[in-house]
């Protein structure tokens, strides 16, 4: 598809403008507080219904496990809002008028804007299951998702959650800490396999069972049955097999949470579409983070992207845009993180879960049988192409330089030791990686020598 | 649970139920001749005659006999204030002293015994409650449902825990003749150790060092795989057993003072004050010995491990307030304030503090070398206000009685001037800071959440910002409960230290122009 002109204003900065945004995620909180940085004379609103303050999604699973309360997850203090003349508006959006650029809210006055920035975020999918609708029966996506789950977990003696990927092995890891066996169905023939190459899902699989997670992979979900009071009381598989549970979460993936404007003039596909400075085909009306959809993609990137650190990317790009100079959105290498239960994982650059010639693959496991390192590389040339570590914690700033510089696979190994990000007296796996490369691959290398420093600096070594 | 568990949970509260009952048990009898020997000369005459009708009286509890006494004692002082007879007045507190002496029957024939009952029973329950934690679980995280934790989260068990510890610290302190028999419970542990009979001082010693183990031993099930968290501990468990529990009491008996070679002024408030000085002094080359490794510390040892290393070398390694802190105040150190208010009201205490303690040295020091021509003895009462206000109630009752309330540092962050000294060096002069990982904060708090210092560290996290703050202890817990392996502490090159990156690795439309 082709690229259209950036469309609107956008850059103008006409004093005392007024700037809505719909949704108080990452991606929308980011732009505010950005454009808030470089213009002090905007009137900038926040509008969510979800909350009325700012919280950190991705620290749901830690509330339901007791690790923090809501109040722990609010990244900012209450006050920071007012002091940075950010208004908050707790309400729902019912429509838009993009004509009148006004937005109709659900209990409050309507609100009428200069530029709209669509932050609405993603919501779970569901696919028409017979008996999704029963009481016990739930995605996980926002705060009030939060709360059912609590309360439809109260009396719950066994729980089945669906989709195997990161938000239902959270939901796993959730249930079991209180202490609620979970059947965890899982599509495909191995865990988040549609990411994950084969050693890195069965290490994470390996794992799931040691917490006693109840693992049914090749597992279709057929129908869910209710108990006769309209809660959900079994679910049967494609097999025909038939798991009883009181609770069943599904978490099969997400889309974005388009409702408020399909059927509008604005332009939307699975998500609304944007070019690369975030503008749709409405002036002056942008989209950013989970529900924004590239009319043409970045290389080597999803047309969608529903993570954290897009969102936040999305909202310090579009800011600059407002603020500064129109700025195309052009993030450097992909990075991302998760965590499976105790094992931590990282990845830089592009790890397929599949891949064949010329791209060959260096994959290193700890006897341990919880560490591993994987580095994907052009077999030709020995260019790096992206790294996984499970267990491990590697320095973003050094894979961001060994991409970004187009470094060999052997180029990093040989300087492993310094990207490694393990907490002080961890134990140290360079050495083994490099050994095992050279055996997998005839070579001869050595790791680099890091440059003498002080006596003193070996003590913590 | 397991049965174990509980088993051990039901000994432990048992045998604290019996140490509990310990202060009514026993009876109180004073005769004329342990009078005698307890009391100074010039006291004894005023006293057995102000005494006389409690001498030889059978008192059934150390309140009844404590009470009486004191009835007896300010009767007696306030008439002498009355008419003026300042010099007569008795300031000397004999109360502990003379309740131990007359203490017989139940619990001084039985010390053996009810020491074990209590104390070691109490510990080993202890144990069989904490050893098999976590027994059979992969090493990780091990934070579930401390927010639900009536104990754990100001709720009614938090706050009874919080309340009896604190009545104890003000019994120690100021009412420590409530608390004889406890004292005698140690008494076979302190004639082993020192010859000598067992203060209360011993018995808070010999406390809180068996706490720092036990609960040690619970970091160690609970941390279990993370290395710096294992030696960090077994660190603090050591210092407090060797530098703080035995080796004072081997210079005792070596006729050396009593000292704790890894207290430091102006934490060691009283270092430089005319008695710590003098005692020191008299002890001949060992004592000498003593007085400039307690200079050695001040001035260089901090400076140039906090240089290295930076605070956490002190506060979480080796300080004994940190290692009670970081065992037994471990459950209770999310409970810290981490609002932007606490973090000034920090600096408005912490700081003062400091002044203060360093103007009254300086006084002390000036007032010394004038032989006394300066204030005469009026250092004496800043002494006094300072241990009292300082040294006992904020140290001791808020310190440690508060930690379910407020979390396991209070003292630390909000109190301590050495503290406040090293965290001074650590910022502006040290190798030693948390790294952010690059882009990969997702503002989860967990990190503030679990520091026990009430830094927000997410704000630098979330930023890309190395954190670099006066207060961190370098406990390493923020970097233990992030999940996304975000945090690392390192000592590195001072250059780059302090960061303020204003856009996060990883987008490189906006690097690519600013
Ligand atoms: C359980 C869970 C765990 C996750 N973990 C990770 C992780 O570890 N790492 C990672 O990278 N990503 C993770 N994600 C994904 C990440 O959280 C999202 O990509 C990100 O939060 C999206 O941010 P956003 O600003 O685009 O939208 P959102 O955070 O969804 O914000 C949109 C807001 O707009 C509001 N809104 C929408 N419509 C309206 C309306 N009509 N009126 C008013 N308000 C409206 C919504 O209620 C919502 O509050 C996780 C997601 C979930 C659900
Ligand atoms: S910042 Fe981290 S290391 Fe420092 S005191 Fe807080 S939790 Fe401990
Ligand atoms: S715990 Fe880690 S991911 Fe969570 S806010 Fe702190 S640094 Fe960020």
């Amino acid at each position: 598809m082709r690229e259209p002109h950036a469309t609107g204003d956008f850059c103008i900065r006409t004093p005392g403008r007024r700037i809505v945004i719909i949704g108080n995620g990452i991606s929308g909180i980011t732009c505010a507080r950005h454009i808030r940085k470089r213009d002090s004379e905007a009137h900038i609103t926040i509008i969510s219904g979800e909350t009325e303050h700012f919280f950190s999604r991705t620290a749901l699973m830690y509330i339901f496990m007791g690790h923090m309360t809501y109040a722990h997850t609010k990244p900012y203090e209450d006050w920071f809002w007012e002091k940075n003349r950010l208004h908050l508006v707790h309400d729902w959006v019912t429509s838009i008028n993009f004509e009148q650029k006004e937005l109709q809210l659900q209990q409050q006055e309507p609100l009428t804007y200069d530029i709209l920035i669509l932050a609405l975020g993603s919501k779970p999918n569901k696919f028409d299951w017979p008996g999704q609708g029963l009481q016990g029966v739930q995605g996980l996506y926002s705060y009030q998702d939060l709360q059912m789950m609590n309360d439809n977990t109260a009396n719950c003696q066994h729980a089945v959650v669906v989709g195997g990927g990161l938000i239902g092995v959270e939901m796993t890891e959730m249930l079991l800490s209180r202490n609620i066996p979970v059947a965890f169905l899982v599509r495909e023939e191995g865990f988040w396999r549609s990411i994950l190459p084969k050693e890195e899902s069965d290490l994470v699989m390996r794992h799931l069972r040691e917490h006693h997670v109840d693992l049914r992979l090749n597992t279709e979900l057929k129908e869910i049955r209710d108990d006769g009071t309209g809660r959900v009381s079994a679910v049967v598989t494609t097999a025909g097999e038939e798991i009883s549970c009181q609770f069943v979460g599904l978490a099969v993936g997400v889309q974005p949470n388009i409702d408020l404007v399909r059927n509008t003039e604005l332009v939307v596909n699975r998500g609304i579409l944007v070019d690369q400075h975030f503008a749709t085909n409405i002036p002056n009306v942008f989209a950013i983070g989970d529900c924004a959809e590239y009319r043409v993609p970045v290389p080597q990137r999803q047309s969608i992207e529903q993570v954290w650190y897009t969102g936040r990317m999305h909202g310090e790009t579009l800011a600059h845009s407002l603020t500064h100079q129109p700025v195309k959105y052009n993030p450097g290498p992909w990075f991302n993180s998760a965590k499976f239960f105790d094992i931590e994982y990282q990845t830089y650059g592009m790890v397929p879960n599949r891949w064949k010639q010329p791209v060959d693959s260096f994959y290193w496991e700890h006897a341990d049988g919880i560490i591993a390192f994987r580095a994907v590389f052009n077999g030709e040339d020995k260019r790096l192409h992206g790294v996984n570590g499970l267990g491990l914690r590697l320095r973003h700033e050094f894979f961001d330089q060994a991409l970004r510089e187009n470094w060999t696979v052997e180029q990093v190994l040989v300087k492993l030791d310094q990207a490694n990000f393990d907490p002080e007296f961890s134990d140290r796996h360079h050495r083994e990686m490099l050994q095992a490369y050279n055996e997998q691959f005839g070579t001869n290398l050595e790791p680099e020598k890091k440059e003498k420093k002080g006596l003193l600096s070996y003590f913590w070594r | 649970m397991k049965a174990i568990q509980k088993l051990g949970l039901g000994i432990f509260l048992l045998a604290l139920l019996l140490f509990n009952a310990l202060l009514f048990m026993g009876q109180f009898r004073l005769t004329e001749a342990q009078l005698q020997e307890s009391v100074k000369q010039e006291h004894v005459e005023v006293l057995r005659q102000e005494l006389q009708p409690m001498l030889g009286e059978t008192y059934s509890s150390s309140f009844s006999f404590a009470t009486d006494f004191n009835r007896l004692l300010d009767n007696y002082n306030e008439e002498q204030q009355r008419s003026q007879q300042w010099d007569r007045v008795i300031w000397d507190d004999y109360a502990f002293a003379l309740a131990r002496v007359a203490s017989q029957g139940f619990v001084e024939n039985n010390k053996l015994l009810l020491l074990f009952l209590t104390i070691i029973v109490g510990a080993a329950g202890a144990l069989l409650y904490i050893l098999p934690q976590y027994r059979g679980e992969p090493a990780g995280v091990k934070n579930n449902g401390v927010m639900f934790s009536s104990n754990k989260s100001r709720g009614v068990v938090g706050i009874t825990i919080g309340v009896y510890l604190t009545a104890i610290y003000v019994l120690l302190y100021w009412y420590p003749e409530y608390i004889v028999n406890w004292a005698l419970l140690v008494d076979p542990l302190s004639y082993t150790l020192s010859g000598g009979p067992a203060s209360q001082w011993f018995l808070y010693g010999t406390i809180y060092t068996l706490a720092i183990l036990v609960m040690g031993v619970r970091m160690f099930r609970k941390y279990k795989g993370n290395n710096y968290q294992l030696l960090r501990t077994a660190s603090v468990m050591f210092f407090q057993l060797s530098f703080a529990f035995l080796i004072p009491e081997i210079l005792v008996v070596l006729n050396l003072p009593w000292y704790d070679l890894k207290n430091i002024w102006p934490l060691d408030y009283d270092f430089f004050f005319e008695y710590s000085v003098a005692s020191m002094l008299g002890s001949g080359s060992a004592g000498l010995f003593l007085f400039i490794w307690g200079i050695l510390l001040i001035i260089v040892a901090v400076p140039l491990f906090t240089y290295f290393y930076g605070k956490r070398w002190y506060c979480s390694w080796v300080c004994g307030c940190g290692g009670l802190a970081e065992t037994a105040g471990d459950p209770y150190r999310h409970l810290s304030d981490k609002s932007l208010k606490a973090w000034k009201v920090e600096r408005w205490m912490v700081y003062p503090i400091l002044v203060i303690i360093t103007v009254i040295t300086l006084l002390t020091i000036a007032n010394y070398f004038t032989e006394f021509a300066l204030l005469k003895q009026s250092t004496d009462m800043l002494h006094q206000w300072y241990g009292f206000l300082i040294g006992a109630a904020f140290a001791g009752v808020v310190g440690v009685g508060f930690y379910p309330l407020m979390g396991n540092r209070v003292w630390c962050r909000f109190g301590c001037p050495l503290a406040a000294y090293i965290g001074i060096v650590q910022r502006y002069k040290s190798r030693f800071r948390i790294t952010t990982n690059g882009g990969q904060c997702i503002s989860c708090g967990n990190c503030s959440t679990y520091c026990e210092m009430g830094i927000d560290v997410r704000w630098y996290a979330q930023r890309g910002q190395n954190i670099v703050r006066a207060s961190c202890v370098g406990c390493g817990i923020c970097a233990s409960v992030c999940p996304r392996g975000v945090l690392k502490l390192e000592n590195g090159p001072e250059q780059g230290r302090i960061t303020d990156i204003p856009f996060l690795t990883g987008n490189e439309s906006i690097k690519v122009l600013n």
